[in-house]
């Protein structure tokens, strides 16, 4: 009989399927994992150290560098706090701004996902596909805000830059081209046999882990719970905007896969719709003192990020500066929940059910 | 204090619509406003005299029952020669009577049209807007009074001078939106009301009802910056407006949540859990509870575990150094009530540690070991307390208000 013995592998922290600088020590029998401990802070700035020396509208930039897939919903979440302390109306035009740039966001960050997910276990083409489609989002953005990345497009009260001329045109051809790739992704990928051999089964847990786990976004919704702050606990203007919430009960990486491509579906919806609703004219920053200061008190409010439950707390002295800024990650706690995944596992799901969380290590490590 | 309050809003009500009267029938009679302050004496027979008219076209037509009953009130009063304090008997008397409030209430805007509206007409109209609003609470009283001695003016000057005519309207209107807004809120407190009148500024975040009244107050200043005369009118504005933030006075929406909360916890765990609860306005209304450091664990389990509560998700976990204390702030969320709640807890800033919730929630052990590593909290029961971030080596907790580094060239 042969003889095994049981050995550590690291994985990462540098390792392409970890998306950023990741480490997970694993101690492996043949090939099947006994334990999974994984090692984060390799990317820990100190964001909220920071924070504390910064005056509101410093910190923006900084919050582009956590989940830097999705800058803009980062972005939103830290004015969205200070505008709830302040009691801040924001103007019509620089609503729909905010809401658009959310939107073309999250459908950019699920690409980035479909491709590398796609990438991890295999499939090299789709990558392709999906970075062609999310360079034109890309571009938008880019020309909405200055940057490719890292926006710093939001501000305390509205956003920095109006639309330029013929931009929103550019986003309402962009939706009917977005879907007819989107029916390619399906034909490509989703029907592939092996492919969903490869993910059906694959990273299962169940309702009661995804909320034990303080799972949130799509990791919970794949459970079958149907909750997306957008809806239920609406802000910004979302109440205006017809969409649904896709929900799964399969609780594995096929169904996250799925529920992915459904969001970028959503997505669209609410960007059309903001288009067609898109005031003419109007300001874009509301009357706000040139320094920010937030009223003494605190505040948490939270967000849908691409990545989940997004959110910010603010602790605040009446300074210009934040006293404590805390941001939720939904990355970070997304991904508590992998050693418990990966115990048991045969190695070679490893990196399929990392992948499925979804995580970007900017955020985890904050 | 609040009696007293009353009172003084009454007798100041009284007075403005008095001095109004007085002016309009000046200008009546001479064609030129005259300044209010000199026609206090002089206007006692004014309040009642008008009672009479009652029962003419517009007045009653915009008014109804409560006026018909002022008028009657005011008609007694007179017949008893006890005119002097008129403000006082009708709002004794009518003060019983709901209907009649409930009518002048829904009444008020349209009256003050009408008065105004009359006004232009014959100059003595104005004070049975006051023995209208005699009827109700001081508050309401004072903004009805104010709201028709503004439009008043305001058609007074119109009729004076026809040039400054349309920026005065404005102003009126302004004001009377600032008004009815008022009104909108005068189920809250006179002690808010009389603060407020104070200093407004001083109130809690206002919102929309504040931005409006700033407006009104702002057009009202610009409009007595203009004209003399217009002063008058701009005080009546800066006064009425300060009934308006009575509003943020009103209950959160949370406000059963919380009720709840406190109810069954303190129904379960007895009275000594909580330390304070509240509603955090500044926080989307989220009920907030601040729980005693030996119960913490012991209502964190009851409020995921209990049937009624059933906080079954915990949405953030963090800690703060208050510099006074350490603070560890929770976040927690049901999705079966689809209900949120704050839990915090204070503990020594020195030898920070508290009960650790990773066994009630799973999600609580990173975002504790985040807590441990940048705040030096101590979290007893977790399974595996370590520096998440920062690599075990790292001296200090860096987000300690106290925190130095320990390499700067780091």
């Amino acid at each position: 009989m042969l003889r095994t013995e049981e050995m550590l592998l690291n994985v990462g922290p540098q390792h392409p399927s970890t998306h950023g600088v990741f480490r997970l020590v694993i101690k492996i029998d043949g090939e099947i994992i006994k334990e999974a401990k994984p090692v984060i802070g390799y990317l820990h700035r100190g964001t909220e150290k920071l924070a504390e020396n910064l005056q509101y509208t410093q910190i923006i930039p900084y919050t582009d560098r956590l989940d830097y897939l999705s800058a803009m919903t980062n972005n939103y979440v830290l004015c969205h706090a200070v505008e709830t302390m302040m009691g801040t109306q924001i103007p019509e035009r620089a609503e729909y701004l905010r809401v658009l740039a959310m939107e073309l966001g999250r459908v950019a960050s699920h690409l980035v996902w479909w491709g590398t997910f796609l990438l991890d276990i295999g499939a090299v083409s789709p990558f392709l596909y999906a970075f062609r489609e999310r360079e034109m989002i890309i571009n938008m953005l880019n020309e909405l805000s200055g940057a490719r990345l890292t926006f710093n497009y939001m501000r305390v009260g509205g956003v920095k830059w109006d639309a330029p001329e013929g931009w929103i045109e550019k986003v309402r051809d962009f939706v009917p081209y977005m879907r007819e790739q989107l029916e390619g992704y399906h034909y490509l990928v989703s029907g592939n046999e092996i492919f969903i051999n490869r993910v059906k089964g694959v990273g299962r847990y169940t309702k009661e882990d995804a909320l034990n786990y303080s799972l949130s976004g799509v990791n919970l919704r794949s459970t079958g719970v149907k909750w997306d702050l957008r809806k239920d606990e609406p802000y910004s203007i979302y109440n205006r905007f017809n969409f649904d919430v896709p929900v799964h009960d399969g609780g594995d990486a096929w169904a996250r896969y799925q529920l992915r491509l459904a969001e970028i579906e959503e997505s669209l919806k609410i960007i059309e719709q903001a288009v067609e609703q898109f005031p003419a004219e109007g300001e874009i920053l509301a009357k706000v003192p040139k320094i920010i200061k937030a009223p003494k008190g605190e505040a948490f409010v939270r967000i849908e990020s691409p990545r989940g439950e997004i959110g910010c707390y603010i602790a605040s002295d009446g300074k210009k500066e934040p006293y404590r800024l805390k941001f939720r990650r939904p990355s970070f706690y997304n991904l508590q929940i992998l050693p418990k995944l990966l115990k048991g596992e045969n190695i070679a799901n490893l990196i399929a059910i990392l992948g499925a969380i979804d995580i970007v290590l900017g955020e985890v490590d904050g | 204090m609040s009696e007293k309050d009353l009172d003084q809003l009454k007798k100041e009500a009284a007075e403005k619509a008095k001095a109004a009267a007085l002016a309009k029938r000046q200008a009546k009679l001479t064609g030129e406003s005259a300044p209010q302050q000199d026609s206090k004496p002089a206007d006692k027979p004014e309040v009642k005299a008008p009672a009479n008219d009652d029962d003419d076209l517009a007045k009653r037509k915009a008014a109804a029952a409560a006026k018909a009953k002022a008028a009657a009130l005011a008609k007694r009063a007179r017949e008893q020669g006890e005119a002097a304090p008129p403000v006082e008997a009708p709002a004794a008397d009518a003060g019983d009577d709901d209907l009649a409030k409930k009518k002048a209430a829904a009444a008020a805007k349209a009256k003050a049209a009408a008065l105004a509206k009359k006004a232009r007409e014959q100059g003595e109209e104005a004070p049975p807007v006051e023995a209208g609003g005699d009827d109700d609470l001081a508050k309401r009283k004072a903004a009805a009074a104010a709201k028709a001695k503004a439009a008043a003016l305001a058609k007074m000057k119109a009729q004076e001078a026809g040039g400054s005519a349309a920026a005065d309207g404005d102003d009126a209107k302004a004001k009377a939106v600032a008004a009815a807004k008022a009104k909108a809120a005068a189920a809250a407190k006179a002690k808010a009301a009389a603060l407020a009148k104070q200093g407004g500024s001083d109130a809690p975040a206002g919102g929309d009802d504040e931005k409006a009244k700033a407006i009104a107050a702002a057009k009202a200043k610009a409009a007595a910056a203009a004209k003399a005369k217009a002063a008058a009118a701009g005080k009546a504005g800066a006064e009425e407006a300060p009934a308006a933030p009575a509003a943020p006075a009103a209950p959160s929406p949370n406000q059963p949540y919380l009720d709840k909360y406190v109810k069954v916890i303190e129904e379960n765990l007895g009275p000594d859990v909580l330390e304070d609860y509240y509603i955090n306005k500044l926080s989307k209304d989220v009920p907030t509870l601040v729980v005693k450091r030996d119960t913490y664990f012991k209502l964190a389990q009851f409020l995921k575990y209990n049937e009624r509560l059933g906080f079954d998700y915990l949405s953030e976990l963090h800690g703060t150094d208050f510099e006074t204390h350490m603070e560890v702030y929770v976040h927690l969320f049901s999705y079966k009530n689809r209900q949120s709640v704050a839990l915090k807890v204070k503990i020594d800033r020195e030898k920070p540690s508290i009960d650790s919730l990773q066994p009630v929630w799973a999600g609580a052990n990173w975002p504790e070991c985040e807590a441990y590593d940048l705040l030096g909290i101590q979290f007893t029961g977790h399974p595996n307390l370590h520096r998440i971030l920062l690599g075990e080596d790292w001296v200090g907790h860096p987000l300690r208000k106290d925190y130095e580094q320990y390499d700067v060239e780091v």
